[in-house]
């Protein structure tokens, strides 16, 4: 439940103004999609969310705190490719945000700790669908099956913000209706703010709870580098998909997730 | 039109299509090698045919009893088996210099490809010694550290390090963006990310890295041999051509041919059965 506020942030690459006056107040448990033509700065505002990169004037703030310097746990991020580790195994990739967090020298826990770590693992990797896959390389899932490795490698680390760089953009229609389902359970699971960069305006329209578009008001030649893109629209998807519909809660098994995430031990300010 | 061939036309594949089968391809990977014997074997029995003393040529025969004298017979005069000495101690130099070397270039080069205060500092100092011709510092080595094993090791050790160091640096610095991004919002600090994101992803690239400059390890260490030594592959060859010793010669540089290869395979296999996953990610 993380409220985000970005206020007048702009964004110049060597005088040439990428993004200018881009203001947004994010509700908790939003389900933002970010869409636009290429090149207009979406990519950029992600990576800005994700302090990627810094922006050149005004301030990002998620709960109040200015964002820190550098990426940080809190914010888990999904890119279209590249968002998981080619050298470790599914259940690998997983485990090793636990790692970094208790092991702060060796990065690899060993005995009780690496078996408690290794079930939370394979718990949430059962939940996005990976439960037989645990002990294969990325290398040998498809493209679908690593974008939901991805998304439980970040949700492992409970993020209070989930950044997704077109996360869906290179999969086929089966697949990615598939794993929509997925992101919005977890997304009305988890609680999380998400930031969605995409191409898809339905998916956009599909999954997100607010569709901000990007875009330059003034594109000729010669205003393009001293003009950058902002916010153009900014719509309220209907019908509302938060609160949480009593629906989901009745139909069940939806919820295990979740559950499952808030009875696992170290999980903050629950059942201490 | 096409040619025909009982009535229907005969697709010609380009040439880049056309692949040999099994048996094929078998024979013609040893085709060259059996050319070049062929042609050693003519070349040899023309001139043995007007001189049976011609020592540039020698038979396969007078190889082989070459070989033999080296590998099985003791020397008269210091009791050795040669070639085992030779080999032993020519082994240990290279494998102490490419430990070395592969040690300091994996740290320093990791190193220097991921921290910005590193690479700032190092880059260029290391491009510019990686451009010392390392055969030109020899006699440094040998005034420094004598002749003894230390500058034989260390010619091979400057030879091979600064160059699989850049190959490092290089290659960090090809690893995703993402990745590294990826590793922070799981809360990675530098070490751990160094330690289980970097140094893994590296191994595999350092293993291709060695096996491409064991060419000039081999090099460095046979001219260190040939210059100042008392044993070793590269001072038995340098020390027959003396006495113009084709026919031991010979089964030297196939020896050492030899030894090279089973290196490279040896490390190919390493790669393969250590970082599995590297072989899948490449297809």
């Amino acid at each position: 439940m993380t409220a985000v506020s970005v206020r007048n942030v702009w964004k110049e690459y060597d005088g040439r103004i990428v993004l200018e006056q881009v203001s947004l107040e994010v509700e908790p448990h939003s389900f933002i999609a970010l869409v636009g033509p290429s090149g207009c700065g979406k990519s950029t505002f992600l990576r800005m969310l994700l302090s990627a990169e810094t922006p050149t004037k005004g301030d990002i703030l998620v709960e109040g705190e200015r964002l820190p310097g550098e990426p940080t746990a809190d914010r888990g991020v999904v890119f279209q490719r590249y968002s998981v580790f080619p050298h470790l195994t599914v259940l690998e990739n997983v485990v090793l945000g636990k790692e970094f967090a208790a092991a702060p020298f060796l990065g690899k826990l060993f005995g009780k700790a690496k078996k408690q770590a290794r079930e939370e693992a394979a718990e949430i990797l059962t939940a996005v669908g990976l439960g037989h896959s645990l002990d294969l390389y990325p290398s040998q899932l498809s493209g679908g099956m690593q974008q939901r490795l991805a998304i439980a490698q970040a949700l492992i680390k409970r993020p209070k913000i989930l950044l997704l760089d077109e996360p869906f953009g290179a999969l086929d229609p089966g697949i990615r209706a598939e794993i929509h389902v997925l992101m919005l359970k977890l997304w009305r699971e988890t609680k999380m703010t998400v930031f969605m960069v995409t191409h898809d305006l339905s998916e956009a329209f599909h999954l997100g709870t607010r569709v901000i578009a990007f875009d330059r008001p003034r594109n000729r030649p010669e205003e393009r580098d001293r003009y950058g893109a902002t916010i153009t629209h900014d719509l309220a998807v209907w019908p509302p998909k938060y609160p949480v519909s009593d629906t989901h809660i009745a139909s069940g098994g939806t919820t295990r997730l979740l559950d499952e995430l808030e009875a696992l031990p170290g999980r903050p300010g629950v059942g201490h | 039109m096409d040619a025909t061939a009982g009535g229907r036309p005969v697709m010609r594949k380009r040439m880049i299509n056309l692949y040999p089968t099994r048996g094929t391809a078998l024979i013609l990977a040893a085709l060259p090698f059996i050319l070049l014997l062929i042609g050693y074997l003519a070349a040899s029995a023309a001139r043995l045919a007007l001189n049976p003393d011609d020592k540039l040529l020698p038979s396969f025969a007078s190889i082989g009893a070459g070989f033999a004298r080296m590998a099985f017979e003791a020397d008269p005069r210091t009791g050795d088996v040669l070639l085992w000495v030779d080999t032993a101690a020519s082994l240990a130099r290279l494998m102490a210099g490419l430990a070395i070397a592969t040690v300091m270039a994996g740290v320093f080069g990791i190193a220097i490809g991921l921290v910005p205060y590193m690479r700032t500092t190092f880059n260029g100092f290391v491009a510019v010694v990686a451009m010392i011709p390392p055969l030109a510092i020899l006699p440094i080595l040998f005034i420094i550290f004598g002749l003894g094993e230390t500058s034989k090791v260390a010619l091979i050790v400057i030879g091979v390090a600064p160059v699989v160091m850049r190959d490092m640096i290089l290659r960090v610095d090809e690893m995703p963006r993402e990745l590294m991004v990826k590793a922070q919002t799981l809360g990675a600090s530098t070490w751990q990310i160094a330690l289980r994101v970097v140094v893994p992803q590296m191994m595999p690239r350092l293993i291709d890295s060695v096996r491409l400059s064991l060419c000039s390890a081999w090099l460095f260490l046979i001219a260190a041999e040939a210059i100042a030594s008392q044993s070793g592959l590269g001072y038995r060859i340098f020390l027959l051509r003396r006495y113009l010793a084709m026919d031991t010669i010979l089964p030297y540089v196939a020896w050492i041919t030899l030894l090279a290869f089973a290196l490279d395979y040896g490390l190919r296999r390493l790669q393969h059965k250590a970082f599995p996953w590297f072989a899948q990610g490449r297809t």
